[in-house]
């Protein structure tokens, strides 16, 4: 299918214009659903298999430039792929072919916006996203990146007669557009006073420690803001939840990358030389976020809340890991600086597959049972077997066990925690395994939430009747389905490959490539440092785990029996049990409210005891949005308020203004 | 080829000597329990007796259990055999060590533990549930403290394995490390916290509101149900192991000296057999505690661990 005389640019250029036809194609007949479900969409599907191949090729060939003549006279779009690009690529490639199938089975009915219109804002957002990874001008990227933002704002405001989803994509464009503000001073800063936007003038230029960390603080805040880094995390949990389910996997699957794609770009490319402490800030930065969103993860009850603060979390830990990378980078540790630049970049990769795997789940939870809160699911794994087996998969994976994917980032990263003595300042030194803890935290409370979401969506009895007619996916979804999880599988069990693949990143980026050291252990093993230190093989531990379990299988029923009987659940003897007697999420969610109580804001209210009709309630709030949006939004109301008073609404004191104005002006001039 | 031959029969060897052992040390356990407690205790084979009896039962499921019940011992019991091949128990020359260092094995018993939860949660009982919300509270509190108590000795010999951990400290000049003191007051912790007993769970109470573990397996019976009491049984025991690896390492085989390996085993024996009675002695002296102090109890175990990875990391030591 790929042609092997194509260079790997032009295809992803040819892919981007593919995918920008299809998304026009779609204004031909906006109202046939079938049209747009049955031909368009399977049709974008080809566009993420070639990126694939392109990435794949990519990410190990000499970087490539091309100067497209569009844009403005004289300011043309310049465009290079690198392997880091490669990199997102193929991220993009992989998330875009499972969600685009499961999207072919997804819109089923008409809801708000025309399907024809759905599907030009979707392969317009897949198209921007893929520029944005291989512009390399600030023109291009920021054209890139507002088009992006503003389809996907389309997107997520698709159904947008409720009036909750247009507040939460007001939330999500105001935020998105404060982060690009910061990104465009970021540009400014970079330049240098040069004048010439280009990348590849920027990297020329060596700018002084202030005028770095300004550009290194700008590009965190801008890019944080896309990608959800605390303080700036709060446009998250409300746009998921409004948003059609495949486009909550295609934001936080990809574009939550893209904006780590940016941070990378500008710190290690870009930027020339940088300082110990922007590592530090981009470490604790993290870790906070990382330990913010699984503890707010814990006590949500709406399945897509619960998986846009799981978004922040894994956030927080590619930051965490950003910053490590820094820290190695800056104290001269090449070895252990390309440990944690693989262990982020692998985990950019794994939460692409697993998170949109789980956004898709929620969205066939939803389309079979119409709920979305978690205390009114349950027991689905009998009725919706494929979609309940994959979402055990990516619910494993993202809780970092092994043999699937989400262990191997966690594994890689501990290992660089863990072999970071000998950093030149003892603060640090004590700092990382603290640090380092931190981190594991997270992620056993991640392995929390995920059992609080796997098991009360599927496992139990069915908390309301309706349930028992839940129907399981078609085809088209399943196959998005398993072709995810088969990602969380596969990169699970063969790091080695894929370890080598990234090797071509982090050679340009911090002068050193781990690989050398897979050579003595070959595809099996993986062992960063050295095989005598650590090692891990995820294909001997799986083939472990299930010749264990078939040789006891077999060993059970030769020596004794496999006979069975269907009963009653034994409850400990309690005759009369029904769904309700079930953890609810909320009750899942209590014991860390109790514990963590002092992050969270929450207000109950409790009946009294001579109550006739006691209600009780309890909701949990995010304390940042009182203590940082309410006063900034307050402030701005008053600003506003003040320059109102300017405002009349006459013509006659417009008039005056104008000619007042002028006065200054004349006066200034002469 | 024949250091492959001999790496991994000395690992099978092993794996089937601390499976085959692990209900006697629970017995064990029980056993000098009983006697602390005046009685006269069922005996050092009852944990055999019991396995043998649940295997015979014909297993009785709920009518809405669905695969994910059913394939949960298995996987338990897999994953603990899986622990029992990556820790060294008597010699170090394992074929299965490199798959799996010291992170990847608390992945392992996370990888259990999920499933116990899961299923707990399966059959949909107001006690599953309950198990489950328990057993990854206390969980997700003492994987950090663990992973803590490993990096101790992982800074001394900078190498997470634990095959080169113990080479490293078995085979060198005696030297008492403040640090590892510190680390193995906080595994002792995490230990207690991991395998469910007092005082933060205590395995004989069918108590609803103190149980953990066992509200977690409350569904099953016959052979699943010993499929799980057996893999709690190798888990102890490797619990045990882990400790003796980290903290007492002397008397395990280098290479592969086949005629070592019955003083390995002896001293195997004596050195399981010591923990085993201070485990009795640790719960028979302490009191169970309220559930909502085993974040206490569990952060309390972080802090030595820290401690005693900073003492390492500053001083040393």
């Amino acid at each position: 299918m790929l042609p092997a005389a194509v260079p790997p640019l032009e295809l992803i250029v040819g892919v981007v214009s593919y995918w920008m036809v299809i998304g026009l194609a779609g204004l031909l007949r906006p109202l046939s659903l079938y049209f747009v479900s049955r031909v368009l969409f399977p049709l974008g599907i080809l566009g993420g298999m070639v990126l694939i191949l392109a990435a794949l090729q990519g990410v190990a060939s000499q970087p490539a430039d091309l100067v497209l003549p569009l844009g403005l006279p004289d300011l043309p779009f310049h465009i290079r792929l690198d392997p880091l690009a490669a990199v997102f690529v193929g991220l993009l490639g992989i998330a875009a072919v499972g969600i685009s199938f499961f999207s072919a089975g997804y819109f089923r009915r008409v809801q708000g916006s025309p399907p024809g219109l759905l599907c030009l804002q979707y392969h317009l957002f897949l198209a921007a996203m893929t520029v944005v990874l291989l512009a390399d001008d600030a023109y291009l990227f920021m054209v890139a990146w507002e088009t992006m933002a503003i389809t996907s704002y389309f997107l997520v405001t698709s159904n947008h007669k409720v009036p909750e989803i247009r507040s939460a994509g007001f939330l999500y464009l105001l935020i998105a557009h404060v982060g690009a503000i910061a990104i465009l001073l970021c540009f400014g800063v970079l330049q240098g006073g040069q004048g010439n936007y280009t990348f590849a003038a920027m990297r020329q230029i060596e700018l002084s420690a202030f005028w770095g960390s300004a550009a290194f603080a700008l590009a965190l805040f801008g890019f944080g803001a896309k990608a959800g880094l605390l303080p700036l995390h709060v446009w998250l949990p409300e746009a998921h939840p409004a948003a059609p389910s495949p486009i909550s996997a295609l934001m936080s699957g990809v574009m939550l990358k893209t904006a780590i794609y940016g941070i990378l770009r500008v710190t290690f490319d870009l930027l020339q030389v940088q300082l110990w402490w922007w590592g530090v800030l981009a470490l604790v930065l993290g870790l906070l976020t990382a330990l913010f969103g699984v503890m707010f993860a814990a006590v949500q009850t709406d399945m897509k809340r619960l998986l846009a603060y799981s978004s922040i979390e894994n956030i927080g830990v590619i930051v965490a890991g950003i910053g490590l990378t820094i820290i190695f980078h800056v104290y001269q540790q090449p070895h252990l600086a390309a440990l944690s630049l693989v262990a982020t970049l692998y985990h950019c990769l794994n939460h692409a597959c697993f998170k949109s795997l789980l956004f898709m789940v929620t969205g066939s939870v939803l389309h079979s049972t119409h709920q979305r809160s978690l205390g009114k699911l349950g027991g689905l794994i009998r009725n919706m077997p494929w979609v309940a087996m994959t979402a055990l998969i990516g619910s494993l994976a993202i809780a970092g066990l092994p043999p699937l994917n989400g262990f191997v980032s966690e594994w890689l990263l501990l290992q660089a925690f863990l072999f970071s003595p000998g950093i030149a300042n003892p603060y640090l030194n004590m700092l990382v395994p603290v640090a380092a803890a931190a981190l594991v935290l997270a992620a056993a409370l991640s392995a929390y939430v995920m059992v609080k979401f796997y098991g009360v969506i599927f496992l139990g009895q069915y908390r309301e009747p309706s349930l028992a007619e839940a129907r399981d996916e078609g085809p088209w979804a399943r196959a998005g389905l398993v072709w995810l999880s088969a990602w969380c599988v596969l990169l699970g069990i063969l790091p080695a490959t894929v370890i080598r693949l990234l090797d071509n990143v982090t050679q340009p980026l911090v002068d050193f490539a781990i690989g050398s050291n897979l050579e003595r252990t070959g595809w099996l093993l993986i062992a960063p440092i050295s095989p005598e230190r650590s090692s891990y093989g995820p294909l001997l531990f799986l083939l472990g785990i299930t010749g264990t379990v078939l040789l006891t299988y077999f060993l059970v029923r030769r020596f004794y029996h496999g006979r069975e009987r269907r009963v009653a659940a034994w409850d400990c003897g309690f005759p009369a049990q029904n769904a309700r007697m079930q953890d609810t999420a909320e009750g899942f969610g209590q014991p860390i409210k109790q514990i963590f109580e002092p992050f969270f804001r929450i207000r109950r209210q409790m009946p009294g005891p001579f109550d006739a009709r006691p209600t009780y309630s309890a909701t949990t709030e995010d304390r940042l949005w009182y203590w940082l949006y309410l006063p900034v939004a307050r402030l701005n109301e008053r600003l506003a308020a003040w320059i109102g008073i300017l405002q009349h609404g006459r013509i006659y004191l417009y008039l005056l203004y104008s000619f007042v104005t002028l006065l200054g002006l004349l006066m200034f001039m002469l | 080829m024949a250091e492959f031959v001999e790496s991994f029969l000395s690992q099978l060897a092993q794996t089937v000597l601390v499976v085959l052992l692990a209900p006697l040390m629970l017995g064990w356990v029980n056993q000098c329990r009983a006697w602390l407690q005046n009685r006269s205790g069922p005996g050092l084979l009852q944990p055999y007796r019991v396995l043998h009896k649940l295997f015979h039962k014909d297993a009785l499921l709920a009518h809405n259990a669905s695969v994910i019940f059913r394939a949960a011992p298995y996987i338990q019991f897999g994953c603990m055999v899986l622990a029992a091949s990556i820790v060294p128990v008597l010699g170090t020359n394992l074929a299965f060590s490199p798959a799996a260092d010291v992170i990847a094995l608390v992945g392992v018993f996370a990888l259990a533990r999920v499933f116990s939860s899961l299923a707990a949660m399966d059959v949909g009982t107001a006690f599953g549930s309950l198990g489950a919300r328990r057993e990854m509270l206390v969980a997700s509190l003492s994987e950090p403290a663990l992973l803590m108590v490993f990096f101790t000795p992982l800074l001394i010999v900078q190498s997470s394995s634990l095959s080169s951990i113990v080479d490293a400290l078995a085979h060198r000049d005696f030297a008492i490390y403040p640090s590892l003191a510190f680390a193995a007051v906080a595994f002792i912790m995490v230990l207690l916290a991991e395998n469910a007993r007092i005082p933060v769970d205590n395995p004989a109470t069918h108590l609803e509101l103190t149980m953990i573990h066992e509200a977690l397996i409350l569904e099953y019976s016959a052979r699943h149900l010993a499929l799980i009491e057996w893999a709690t049984a190798v888990k102890l025991t490797v619990y045990c192991a882990i400790g003796i690896a980290l903290f007492a390492p002397w008397g395990m085989v280098e290479g592969t000296n086949w005629l070592m390996f019955p003083a390995a085993a002896g001293a195997l024996v004596i050195k399981l057999a010591l923990a085993g009675t201070g485990l009795a002695v640790l719960e028979t002296v302490s009191a169970k505690m309220r559930i909502f102090r085993a974040p206490e109890f569990l952060g309390m175990a972080f802090l030595f661990a820290v401690l005693g990875m900073l003492i390492r990391q500053l001083l040393g030591a």
